[in-house]
């Protein structure tokens, strides 16, 4: 199943690129319209992709590399992409399955998924216990007698790997995919709701969304305290992927290609980068308004902050203005290796998780300065390019050998994990 | 090389380029400051103001600094190598003779700030301070305690304090390179830098000099060294900082006290 072989054929709901000529007519249709089956959004891989280098990245220790990730220019991250195409793409393969299949199997392939998911967060764990035991028992430097307390819960490892399992004791950087966990569990409720209408379904979303900070909802983990990303709040994100996927952005499409977006996006980028910028060049901070600051500090990440989400609008809505699906760079080779990333991304997401997990082990045992720092990092996304192409290779010949009863529609790696 | 993109990013945005030059400065250094402490100056000086030390010192009143920390507040077994013993020594030294400076320090240990901000009422009772040096949030992270409820917690330590009647400096965590993939510190500092802003009350940011040191080689604090040669030597950078900062802050600067 090569890139080459899924570019043809492109009704899908595209994020922008679709023009008026695309829209059909709506008279009969479903209240969701789906693409044709087979073809891949390549974008949609694309950004995917390096949604897991930047976050590879941002797991590492700061390093020169790191100031090659957005969230040094502007409120929001990698997570927030990452968790948009999820949505995207979930909604997309299992949103037809629903309506070829029917709700039951649909949910039953969900929670397939859910379950490949879970293994994997239950297996970087795993290594996590042994990078943390390994520190507990050779580092003694007297400075860091008071951080050495994070060690306490190896104390209690019967309640920790418990709750562990039960998703509530995540260590640091192992956070997205639980909340991947509780969103793909709740796909199968939103895709029913989309089906019956989406535009409701995403309006109960952001009712959702506004309820969690009017009530200051969460998830509480062990031992204690509250989930780093509060599933209650990101759904806004994973649902509104799945409302574009469905057709909601074939809809949006004249208001992304209205110019008026484009300069309030630009303006908005602009002043984020320049808050961003007052973090790094404290000088800077002295020309920014105390009451715009007190307003609008704390930035929350957890709650998936009003001002992250409008950034990501305004970063997509820019994207997919400059950036049109036919756009012939998609396909060269120099991209190819982002793509690839893409299109496997719960290996990957695991495999930058464990990398990262090495990496800093790696800098910890063999003290190197910004040159090893920078190898480590570019090492990492080559074992992950590596790693994505041999998965490809193998799936392609798998699918050779094997029956060609299996279609697209069937392919777990298309649904996108991570 | 931080430096330098960060650099070419400002001169990108155009016009930026002044404030962006006194960011290279390096900390101006009266007393023989160990190459290793330097540090720019934005993370020495602060906004906010000292007015209460700056009035002590006036005065000819003695100088009394309350240090409020954790088990990274004190060197085990080598106390006077510690950081408040450190600042201690260089504020003696840098202020006029005739000043008396006295630091104690009052050990929270395994607190969150929540913890620590209830003793408070009671502490100042006992103390009367002039500077309250307040150094929090190792013990929250650690714990992952709500962000928010981190953030309560300070601003209302810090108006007990203040309403005793002292000044109050914040001081952040420690950058610990080692636990980093294991204990996320920096909704704790943000929070903290909120509360400073609100509160108007000087941020001295370990967290940020310590990275600096580490980043610029100065210090390997990834050494898994079991020795206290390393947590002196940083100890003492750190005072050194602290005596510089609350100097600066409250404007006791050999320029100002001539007037």
């Amino acid at each position: 199943m090569t890139i080459a072989d899924q570019v043809t054929g492109s009704t899908i709901a595209g994020t922008a690129g679709a023009k008026p000529a695309d829209a059909k007519p709506r008279v009969a249709a479903p209240a969701i319209t789906l693409p044709a089956i087979g073809e891949r959004e390549l974008r949609l891989d694309l950004f995917r992709g390096l949604a897991l280098w930047l976050i590879f990245i941002d797991h590492l220790p700061p390093n020169l590399l790191t100031w090659f990730t957005i969230r040094n220019y502007g409120f929001s991250d990698a997570t927030e992409i990452f968790i948009f195409i999820s949505g995207y793409t979930a909604a997309f393969v299992y949103g037809r399955a629903m309506l070829e299949n029917g709700f039951v199997v649909a949910t039953a392939r969900i929670l397939r998924r859910v379950w490949q998911i879970y293994v994997a967060h239950v297996f970087l764990f795993t290594i996590f216990l042994a990078e943390i035991s390994y520190v507990a028992t050779s580092f003694e430097n007297p400075l860091y007698t008071e951080e050495m307390g994070i060690m306490d819960f190896l104390k209690q490892p019967d309640i920790t790997i418990v709750q562990a399992l039960l998703l509530r004791f995540r260590p640091v950087n192992m956070d997205v995919l639980p909340l991947y966990i509780v969103l793909m569990l709740a796909l199968p409720l939103i895709l029913w709701s989309m089906k019956w209408k989406p535009d409701v379904t995403l309006a109960l979303s952001a009712l959702l969304y506004a309820a969690t900070w009017e009530f200051d909802l969460y998830f509480s983990a062990y031992p204690n305290g509250f989930w780093a990303f509060n599933p209650l709040a990101w759904q806004l994100l994973f649902v509104f992927g799945a409302w574009c996927a469905l057709g909601g952005a074939r809809r949006m499409s004249r208001i992304l290609a209205s110019p008026v977006t484009m300069w309030i996006s630009i303006a908005y980028l602009v002043a984020a980068f320049y808050v961003t910028l007052t973090w790094y060049v404290p000088q800077l901070s002295q020309f920014m308004p105390k009451r715009l600051e007190q307003w609008m500090y704390p930035i929350d990440k957890t709650d998936l902050d009003v001002l992250r989400f409008t950034h990501f609008l305004a970063l997509s809505a820019l994207t997919v203005r400059f950036l049109p699906r036919e756009w012939p760079g998609l396909k060269s080779p120099w991209l190819r290796p982002l793509i690839l990333c893409g299109q496997h991304s719960l290996e990957i997401f695991c495999l930058g998780v464990f990398l990262a997990f090495a990496g800093h082990f790696i800098l910890a045992e063999v003290s190197g300065g910004p040159a090893m720092h920078a190898l480590i990092s570019l090492s990492g996304i080559l074992i992950m390019w590596g790693v994505a192409w041999v998965i490809s290779w193998y799936k392609r010949v798998a699918d050779k050998s094997g029956a060609k009863t299996k279609n697209a529609v069937g392919n777990a790696d298309l649904a996108g994990g991570g | 090389m931080k430096a330098k993109v960060l650099l070419s990013l400002i001169l990108l945005c155009g016009g930026l380029a002044v404030p962006s030059a006194r960011a290279e400065d390096a900390a101006p250094a009266a007393a023989p400051v160990p190459a290793a402490c330097e540090l720019p100056s934005y993370l020495l000086t602060s906004e906010s103001q000292l007015p209460k030390v700056a009035g002590a010192v006036k005065a000819g009143k003695p100088l009394e600094i309350l240090v409020i920390g954790s088990r990274s507040t004190t060197i085990p077994s080598s106390e006077s190598s510690s950081y408040p013993a450190r600042m201690e020594a260089v504020l003696k030294e840098k202020l006029p003779p005739a000043e008396t400076v006295h630091v104690s320090v009052e050990l929270q240990s395994k607190k969150t700030a929540e913890e620590a901000a209830g003793t408070f009422v009671k502490l100042m009772e006992a103390k009367t301070p002039t500077l309250v040096i307040w150094q929090t949030g190792t013990v929250d992270a650690i714990r992952s305690v709500d962000p928010d409820d981190f953030r309560g917690a300070v601003a209302e330590g810090v108006v007990a304090l203040q309403n005793a009647g002292a000044d109050v400096v914040l001081m952040n965590l420690q950058y610990s390179p080692r636990t980093e993939s294991m204990i996320s510190a920096p909704p704790y500092l943000d929070n903290m830098r909120v509360v400073a802003q609100e509160h108007d009350v000087p941020l001295f940011d370990r967290f940020a000099m310590m990275r600096q040191w580490n980043d610029q080689g100065q210090f390997d604090l990834f050494s898994p060294s079991r020795g206290p040669e390393l947590a002196k030597q940083v100890h003492d950078c750190i005072g050194r900082a602290l005596a510089q900062f609350v100097i600066g802050a409250a404007h006791l600067g050999p320029a100002e006290q001539q007037n």
